[in-house]
């Protein structure tokens, strides 16, 4: 057992999103945590995970100490059972194949809408931030898994401009846009960890991480969070989880 | 000119094109007289990876502006494009140096003050519109981007009622570059291209395209090629221009050839962020004005850093 203070935000965000993924599913991952996050689950609960990159990637199994810099690099291809074309491995997001998408996020809404587009009003935006890439296509096409950072200006009530949509306006609005399959299925931060409700698709707390009170859940959210009797708390991270994850990332990459 | 290129418009002007089995080893320089101002580029890879940056480089020393960029991700090529005024507008789904080093201040500074455009489409509209163009059909119909703000940019995608089902579509449109940029690990003098590792959207980007310049690491002979046809890509008849090009990617990687050169990127986003005017412009005098050739830029770089990435670059079949 370890305790809070032995361990970085990065560090448990990476374990407690790992802990998100079951063995034998298929996962499209971005760079990053998510990256780092379904590499160490693979080597802990799901040896049978397969990692999907949008370069182009099926089956990856990334090595210690060589975290690519990007999911569009040649480190992602080691010891992968396929390489593909881009637009290929995105269609299998469209066809059905993947179970999860996991992604980090820079905003996110009540609704589980992100954005990596810009901050401010987008037609004169006080910042222009990257963009998609394949984040809208993920979000768009299968179950989302979001790992981030918990700040009161990333956890908006409505974001500045949605480019990867969660259940946009909560209720069916996501499917009333086009949007069929697929939706926001929980958020991971380093204060707590979040399912949406079946009906109003709004953001709730299913569990704070160890040493976390509701008030400071609440006071680093910009939208009301509806506590209930059964918000329980997150196991802390294990030695064996934090000693493989370090061992994945020696040089602190991701993990900070 | 109208965004979808008319079907006898695309037909005629490949028509056009001498697809006959002939050499066409060119010198840099002479590969980048095939672009001209205004034209509407493709450039191959993907954020780091395959980065066509020898003709990047070269294109910006030959002054070309007004350039329509395109590419599925871009990076730090992006960034010359723009502070170099090589190009005024690009159209991408990502944009930025890379995830390691935030937001690139060169793509904000000229995008929030207006000097040049963004237009952003999500990675899978960027495969579908290349593989439109690619297909010789005017559209292809995709099912994300739907209900966002991306889409609600794009005018240029149109949302429409499956005939089949009544489930909502997007179409976007196919996108035809006037010429495309792609470097290779291998390809013969008559342009048989061989890629190793990911393809990203090159090969489809190749068919669209209605020019096609290649660098390679190597040119090999057209007996290499005939030995494993089933490693080429891009047929000769699509290609243009050849132009043989070691390390063409430096500082980016080129798959189980080299890595990305890390200290030279560091060195370049430490520069361009502190301020994307003046940074910019000491990074262009030194590393792309400068130098006589692009060995030149390369020993900039310099022989250590060279080697390192060369020896990290470790191909699927050695390791």
């Amino acid at each position: 057992m370890t305790r809070k203070g032995e361990y970085t935000a990065g560090e448990l965000l990476a374990i407690l999103s790992a802990r998100q993924l079951k063995d034998g599913q298929v996962v499209f991952a971005g760079v990053g945590i998510p990256l780092l996050a379904a590499t160490l689950a693979q080597r802990l609960q799901c040896p049978g995970l397969t990692i999907l990159f949008e370069g182009g990637v099926i089956g990856a199994f990334i090595e210690p100490g060589k975290l690519p810099p990007s999911t569009n690099d040649q480190r992602c291809t080691t010891r992968a059972n396929m390489v593909l074309g881009s637009a290929e491995v995105l269609l299998l997001l469209q066809r059905g194949y993947v179970d999860v998408g996991f992604m980090g996020g820079a905003q996110i809404d009540q609704y589980g809408n992100l954005n990596s587009s810009y901050i401010g009003d987008p037609k004169k935006p006080k910042t222009r931030l990257p963009g998609t890439g394949g984040g809208n296509d993920i979000s768009s096409l299968t179950n989302m898994i979001v790992a981030m950072k918990h700040e009161k200006r990333r956890f908006v009530e409505h974001v500045d401009f949605i480019t990867s949509p969660g259940w946009i306006k909560g209720k069916q609005t996501r499917s009333e846009a086009g949007l069929l399959a697929g939706g926001m299925y929980r958020v991971v931060t380093d204060l707590a960890v979040f399912g949406f409700d079946e009906t109003t698709r709004r953001m709730t707390p299913l569990a704070l991480n160890p040493g976390v009170t509701r008030e400071q859940v609440q006071e680093n959210t910009g939208f009301k969070l509806e506590f209930s009797h059964d918000t329980g708390v997150t196991e802390p991270p294990t030695e064996h989880e934090l000693s493989t994850l370090r061992m994945l990332d020696p040089e602190r990459l991701y993990i900070g | 000119m109208s965004l979808v290129q008319p079907y006898l418009k695309l037909r005629k002007d490949l028509a056009q094109r001498d697809r006959s089995l002939r050499e066409k080893v060119v010198s840099l320089e002479e590969a980048v007289s095939f672009v001209r101002d205004g034209d509407s580029v493709g450039i191959g890879g993907s954020t780091m990876s395959r980065t066509p940056m020898g003709l990047i480089w070269a294109l910006i020393r030959a002054k070309r502006k007004e350039l329509s960029c395109s590419r599925c991700i871009i990076s730090s090529d992006g960034d010359l494009l723009y502070g170099s005024c090589a190009s005024d507008h690009i159209v991408t789904s990502w944009f930025s140096q890379g995830i390691l080093w935030g937001v690139s201040k060169v793509m904000r500074h000229f995008v929030e003050t207006g000097k040049a455009r963004y237009d952003e489409w999500s990675h899978l509209a960027m495969g579908m519109r290349f593989r439109a163009g690619a297909m010789g059909v005017p559209f292809i119909p995709i099912r994300s981007m739907l209900g966002s703000g991306v889409v609600g940019q794009r005018p240029e995608a149109k949302e429409i009622d499956c005939p089949y089902t009544g489930e909502k579509l997007l179409l976007v449109p196919a996108l035809n570059p006037d010429v495309a940029l792609i470097h290779v690990q291998r390809c013969d003098a008559y342009g048989n291209a061989q890629i190793d590792g990911l393809q990203f959207m090159d090969i489809d980007l190749a068919m669209a395209a209605n020019k096609v310049i290649l660098t390679t690491e190597r040119i090999v002979s057209n007996d290499q090629i005939r030995r494993a046809p089933d490693q080429t890509k891009i047929p000769f008849f699509a290609v243009d221009a050849v132009v043989e090009l070691p390390f063409g990617c430096a500082p980016h990687e080129c798959y189980g050839v080299y890595e990305p050169m890390m200290r030279h990127m560091e060195f370049y986003v430490g520069l361009v962020n502190k301020d994307p005017v003046a940074g910019m412009k000491e990074y262009l005098d030194k590393y792309v004005y400068g130098p006589k050739s692009w060995t030149g830029f390369l020993e900039l770089i310099g022989m250590e850093e060279v080697l390192e990435a060369s020896r990290a670059g470790v191909s699927i079949y050695d390791a």
